[in-house]
């Protein structure tokens, strides 16, 4: 059974497949076909609803009330709605008023073939409820992971925009205790399971869970596990879905570790993870659109293996250590030391990762990532760069470089760091360990850049970090500069 | 009817929803609320089953074996079709035969995802599954995917053909410079929103009813009735909508409309086959990727005296309309530029993908892309800023430069001084000197600039494409129904049509209901296509509008002894001399003295006319004319990049609704400039598409929009040719606006050479190209 809240009133759900979408509830359940699938596999944003929980001020620092995301609800699982209120596009008209958010996308000629435009109406009225003021580049932010065909963007930017320009009061404002209590009410209930998808509510029944069911799938924001659902076909006899596990969300500062819950989405921990590594800002920003960084998790992007994975070559270059857990024990290990082969980890049968602690930055400490792909916005790299560097008066004290999509894992370029310690921080050197590189990694071709390039390119982010780290006066940074 | 309704409260007033104001697109208020209905949104019966396909997994060869017993025997299958059971026509090539609908044992592969088989199951996800369990052994041969092969082995699906003026090769040799290249553009997936869908329901009669995703319901009729064996008064197509198009739903919704209906007719009950978004980029045509090689001769200023162009376009497997895209990017082979001798010549290259089709532009954008290339290189080879090398070269009425290299005199010139209000508008000559000192000053970062023209002849080149049947009811309390020929896919062609019938009987908008494009409505449609949606049913609908309004004029004068010139509709009223009727009162009165308040109307182009044979004439009605400044930053240490500022004028004669157009402009040249950068499209060795979704194939972003970007409809400038209140087509033309995009980064990868040398920089430009083509120009330079 899953409940969630939709339109004022609790909302059961008996006896729904465990690999059951939200998109799929919607359409084909309910008959609710405002909301569209466009791809299937969280690309395009069509899908696009808006999820509103409840705060946790004791856990995510944020103000008490009701908190709204934007997610793809293609890849969504069904059973993440517990306990959640879920609001589609057909929610946001009232008789025949439309929300000021639809009104502003029809007065700015938002929409032509109109396919992509509920989605873009959810993006933007989660964007609205979240966000203080219009600012374009927060606009494109929060509207990156929806695709338009038509339009060139350019009505949409100036819908968003001038959605700011009205009252933030609306119908949702107004029932807003009413919700609070429904959903107050659904966290006391005792959840009843839907038989081959279990909701673990502390890290210790998911321990016990996975100890007795070492088989079982582990899912945190589905936003690739579901891709096997979609676009695979596949069915999960047994999924464990922990993204309401509140110990493994939290973010906290011990000493100079920030230590950070495995199943926190992205968007939760951007805050304090760009306080203390400001160069993630622009990475966390292209991770993913933010409908994928509101579900997708910092473990589940480690754990998933992928050698093009955003985060782990910064954690790498930032000596990240992890807290495995398997029934009662724990290790701790090194980020570095986690993958072991394409796609192939150390985790054992029934262990899960529990923590991510990140010794932070001194003084003399700097960390620098870059990611290349065709397109800004929502793309995968072809290659992913962080420069871990500790500078002591000029010279390289320390230095762990590693690079996603150069190898079949995330790892370390031993011979350019080697050929960096101990040097002098200048181009010359920088140079040399660059042409290094061609030592470390042997890239593949394949549709999304050439081994050429990967190495090339990757040589000159050396050189990029080199001249951004030196040199206050040259433009370097595209983005910076346009 | 003896009750009639009662008279809406309508107060006399200003009719403000007319040709030229900025409505609103007609179902703006649906598509935010999420009420807008596609194929997939439509309540279907109860019985309804789901419709998958099974493809090839590999590119050429012969099937030897096709054992379908585990598909039939997976859970919730219900019918399985394969080329035998089908009753009537196998082939559904739209224009030449080449196009089988499925294929059995002993077949031969053409591509890698070409339908073998269809299956229909309880449930979406199970007809998927099934689909995927076929055991199927294969005879392999050799494919190619390469254009350049294709052509030397003389592989081609349609024979070459060409056009040509004056003695190009003498010319040439006569020039006192000369340049040879050669140039290649990507195709590009139409990536439309919605994908691929149709809804089929048999009828009591053996027949079809028909919902389908498609810019021609007509030819979808045609075929669903022959592929069924049975008369086309059996079948209806209907689309309200389609979630985008550009051209990929023109031929390439038939192939599921018609297996869709050949399972409901095999099932016995109602079908939809939807293609999952990997499916849809295999398994469908896309824009023709192109190589061309030319050879030009000019003087030292880079005036063109003769160029010999070979145009060879990647078809795929199969005719479908190749012969006509390849044709358009001839005919645009001059772009806006005055050709004295010219040797065009088209290949259609076959190759092992699937069958290209019609993508906004129709070829137009590869033919003018190729000679914008050339052109850039011309300019770099004299030293000469290249805005001043176009214009130079620019189509003139002096000196008898003012026909094409197909014989088409240019009648209006448009371009030299919309191009020369734009270099004013968009301060280009000021922007190429701060920009030329900004590179100057800043190793790593380049800025580059580039305006781009395009000229884009408006009609069919098949004559008999030129035609529009439109119908208009009214009804007693004065609403009217209209409906024509024409598909909506988001470009606004329902509202201009009905605000054409608004300003006809000068009612407001709200008056009039545009009913879903029906071929039992309007029969014998042409596609909507070649921007010709507006040019043609509104035409259509505006002779419906006055034949019946005619009739009310007639039947004024009869009931009333009015002088037709007495008779006027004004402010949704219709004035008989003194007295004012509201139009519902008058409509009503017409109905009581039975006068017919419904009509069809019909429109076919004028004054077109092409003769293949020697490759000259009128093909095109007139020309739409644009142009565009795009300026470009690129990272030169990885080839990143970022679009500053775009800066657009565009003729659309006397636009009918601002808004709309402003839009098809907008995101034409959004559209075109994702081509020309990080759209491409990557086969792999074994000829399958390895960027077959939207993670891999990468479509403009909301960041990819320039921050700055302006768009002019050029004031001022009907359409001298009687087109519908004298507007222009606008659909395809500003795609190629996009073009700028790619000659601003061949332009700032060129300030690496001081402007010296042209990029070497083919299309699409992705971050790796310009990172390569800074790479080469530095080890040169």
């Amino acid at each position: 059974m899953v409940k969630f809240v939709l339109q004022d009133r609790v909302h059961r759900v008996e006896g729904a497949d465990p690999g059951m979408t939200v998109l799929d509830y919607l359409r084909e359940r309910l008959a609710r076909t405002g909301t569209k699938e466009g791809c299937a596999a969280g690309d395009c944003g069509a899908c696009t609803v808006v999820v509103a929980s409840l705060a946790h001020p004791e856990t995510d620092g944020a103000e008490p009330g009701l908190r709204y995301h934007a997610i793809n609800s293609c890849i969504t699982p069904l059973g993440s709605l517990q306990g959640k209120q879920l609001i589609t596009v057909e929610d946001l008209q009232q008789g025949d008023a439309l929300h000021p958010v639809q009104q502003c996308m029809v007065d700015q000629h938002g929409s032509q073939c109109g396919f992509c435009t509920p989605g873009f109406v959810m993006s933007m009225f989660a964007h609205r409820k979240t966000a203080q003021s219009a600012d374009r580049n927060a606009i494109c932010d929060a509207l990156g992971g929806n695709l338009c065909r038509c339009t060139g963007y350019r009505p949409i930017i100036d819908a968003a925009t001038a959605m700011f320009e009205g009252s933030t009061q609306d119908q949702f404002t107004h029932t807003e205790p009413h919700t609070l209590a429904l959903l107050a009410q659904l966290t006391i209930d005792e959840p009843e399971n839907t038989p081959g998808y279990d909701q673990p509510a502390s890290v210790d029944q998911l321990a016990a869970i996975l100890e007795q069911h070492p088989q079982a799938t582990l899912v945190a924001g589905g936003t690739d596990l579901y891709l096997q659902v979609t676009q695979s076909l596949q069915r999960f006899d047994h999924l464990v879905d922990i993204s309401d596990v509140a110990e493994l969300s939290t973010v906290r500062q011990e000493g100079d570790i920030l230590d950070i819950g495995a199943a926190a989405p992205y968007s939760d921990i951007r805050a304090p993870l760009v306080a203390n590594f400001p160069s993630l800002g622009e990475l966390l920003d292209r991770l993913g659109s933010l409908q994928i960084r509101n579900r997708g998790t910092i473990g589940g992007n480690i754990a998933n293996a992928s050698p093009i994975a955003d985060m782990p070559p910064a954690l790498i270059a930032l000596g990240a250590t992890m807290r495995l857990r398997c029934g009662e024990n724990t290790r701790d290990v090194m980020l570095e030391d986690f993958y072991t082969a394409y796609r192939r980890t150390i985790l054992q049968p029934g262990e899960f990762i529990e923590r991510i602690r990140i010794p932070l930055l001194a003084a003399e400490e700097s960390l620098w990532t870059y990611k290349l792909s065709k397109r800004w916005e929502d793309d995968i790299s072809a290659t992913c760069a962080a420069i871990y560097l500790r500078l002591e008066d000029g010279i390289v004290a320390d230095t762990r470089i590693a690079f996603g999509g150069m190898a079949e894992i995330p790892r370390r370029a031993p011979a350019s760091e080697n050929a960096l310690i101990g040097t002098s921080w200048n181009e010359a050197n920088v140079r040399i360990a660059a042409e290094k590189l061609t030592e470390d990694f042997h890239p593949i071709s394949d549709f999304r850049a050439s081994a050429d390039y990967r190495l090339s390119a990757s040589q000159n982010l050396l050189l990029r970090c080199y001249l951004e780290s030196s040199n206050a006066g040259t433009p370097i940074r595209m983005h910076l500069h346009a | 009817m003896r009750n009639l309704p009662a008279q809406n409260a309508n107060t006399p007033g200003q009719a403000t929803s007319k040709v030229g104001a900025e409505l609103q697109h007609e179902a703006a208020t649906l598509h935010v609320s999420g009420a807008a209905r596609y194929i997939d949104d439509i309540p279907v019966p109860a019985s309804c089953l789901h419709g998958a396909v099974g493809m090839s997994t590999i590119a050429s060869g012969r099937i030897k074996r096709l054992d379908l017993s585990r598909v039939r025997q997976s859970p919730g299958v219900q019918a399985v079709l394969t080329l035998q059971d089908i009753p009537g026509h196998r082939d559904i090539g739209p224009v030449f035969p080449g196009d089988p609908l499925l294929l059995d044992e002993g077949g031969v592969v053409q591509f890698h995802g070409q339908a073998l088989f269809a299956v229909a199951a309880d449930t979406v996800t199970e007809a998927r599954q099934a689909a995927r369990l076929a055991e199927v052994e294969y005879e392999n041969t050799e494919s190619n995917l390469d254009i350049r092969h294709g052509l030397q082995e003389e592989q081609l699906v349609r024979p070459s053909h060409t056009q040509s003026r004056g003695n190009a090769k003498a010319a040439i040799e006569a020039s006192p410079r000369r340049l040879h290249g050669e140039f290649s553009s990507g195709g590009q997936e139409h990536m439309y929103l919605e994908g691929q869908v149709s809804l089929c329901i048999p009828t009591e009669d053996n027949g079809m009813m028909v919902y389908s995703s498609t810019q021609h319901p007509s030819e979808g009729q045609k075929l669903v009735a022959e592929v069924l064996g049975i008369p086309l008064h059996r079948v209806t197509v209907e689309v309200r909508r389609m979630g985008g198009g550009f051209g990929g739903k023109e031929t390439h919704a038939n192939q599921w409309a018609c297996l869709a209906a050949l399972l409901a007719w095999k099932a016995g009950c109602a079908i939809k086959l939807r293609l999952g978004r990997v499916d849809d980029f295999v398994g469908t045509g896309k824009r023709h990727p192109f190589h061309t090689e030319f050879t030009v001769g000019f003087d030292d200023s880079g005036l063109i005296q003769g160029v010999e162009m070979d145009l060879a376009g990647g078809c795929g497997y199969s005719p479908d309309l190749s012969d006509a895209i390849v044709d358009r990017a001839m005919f645009h082979a001059d772009n806006a530029y005055y050709l004295p001798a010219a040797r065009i010549t088209g290949h259609r290259v076959k190759t092992n993908a699937v069958s290209n089709t019609a993508f906004r532009g129709f070829g137009g954008p590869q033919g003018m892309l190729a000679t914008e290339a050339m052109i850039e290189r011309i300019a770099r080879a004299v030293g000469e800023d290249s805005l001043t090398v176009r214009q130079r070269n620019f189509y003139s009425a002096e000196d008898g430069r003012d026909s094409t290299h197909y014989g088409q005199k240019i009648e209006q010139h448009i371009i030299p001084s919309l191009v020369e209000r734009l270099v004013g508008t968009s301060d280009y000559w000021g922007r190429r000197a701060e920009i030329q000192e900004y590179n100057r000053q800043s190793p790593v970062l380049k800025r580059g600039l580039a305006l781009t023209p395009a000229k884009f002849g408006i009609s069919f080149t098949v004559q008999h494409l030129n035609q529009a049947g439109a119908l208009i009811h009214i009804y007693t309390d004065g609403s009217i129904q209209l409906n024509h020929g024409g598909t909506e896919m988001g470009q606004g062609l329902y509202t201009k049509v009905a605000q054409v019938v608004a300003h006809a009987f000068q009612v407001d908008i709200e008056r009039i209901a545009c009913t879903a494009t029906r071929t039992d409505k309007v029969p014998n449609t042409s596609p909507t296509a070649a921007s010709s949606g507006s040019d043609l049913n509104g035409m259509a609908a505006l002779d419906a509008a006055e034949i019946i309004k005619k009739r009310l004029v007639d039947f004024a004068g009869n009931h009333f002894g009015a002088e037709p010139g007495d008779v006027c509709f004004i402010d949704n009223q219709v004035h008989v001399g003194q007295e004012r009727y509201s139009f519902a009162e008058f409509i009503q009165l017409a109905y009581m003295n039975r006068i017919s308040l419904s009509a069809t109307g019909y429109y076919r182009t004028p004054e077109i006319h092409y003769n293949r044979d020697t490759a000259s004439g009128r093909p095109f009605f007139y020309f739409a004319n644009g142009a565009a400044v795009a300026e470009v930053l690129i990272d030169t240490l990885t080839g990143e990049y970022r679009m500053i500022r775009a800066d657009i004028c565009q003729d659309v004669g006397e636009s009918l609704n601002p808004a709309i157009d402003i839009g098809q402009i907008e995101g034409g040249f959004i559209q075109g400039a994702g081509w020309l950068t990080t759209e491409e499209l990557v086969w792999g060795e074994d000829g399958r598409l390895q960027t077959n979704s939207a993670a891999s194939y990468k479509i403009p972003a909301i960041g990819d929009t320039p921050g700055d970007f302006r768009v002019e409809l050029l004031p001022d400038s009907p359409n001298r040719e009687a087109t519908i209140f004298h507007s222009k087509a606008v659909g395809e033309p500003p795609l190629m606006l996009g073009i700028a995009v790619w000659s601003a980064l061949g332009d700032a990868v060129a300030s690496l050479s001081d402007y010296r040398e042209s990029a070497q920089l083919n299309a699409p430009a992705t971050p790796e190209q310009v990172f390569m083509a800074c790479r080469s120009m530095r080890e040169r330079n």
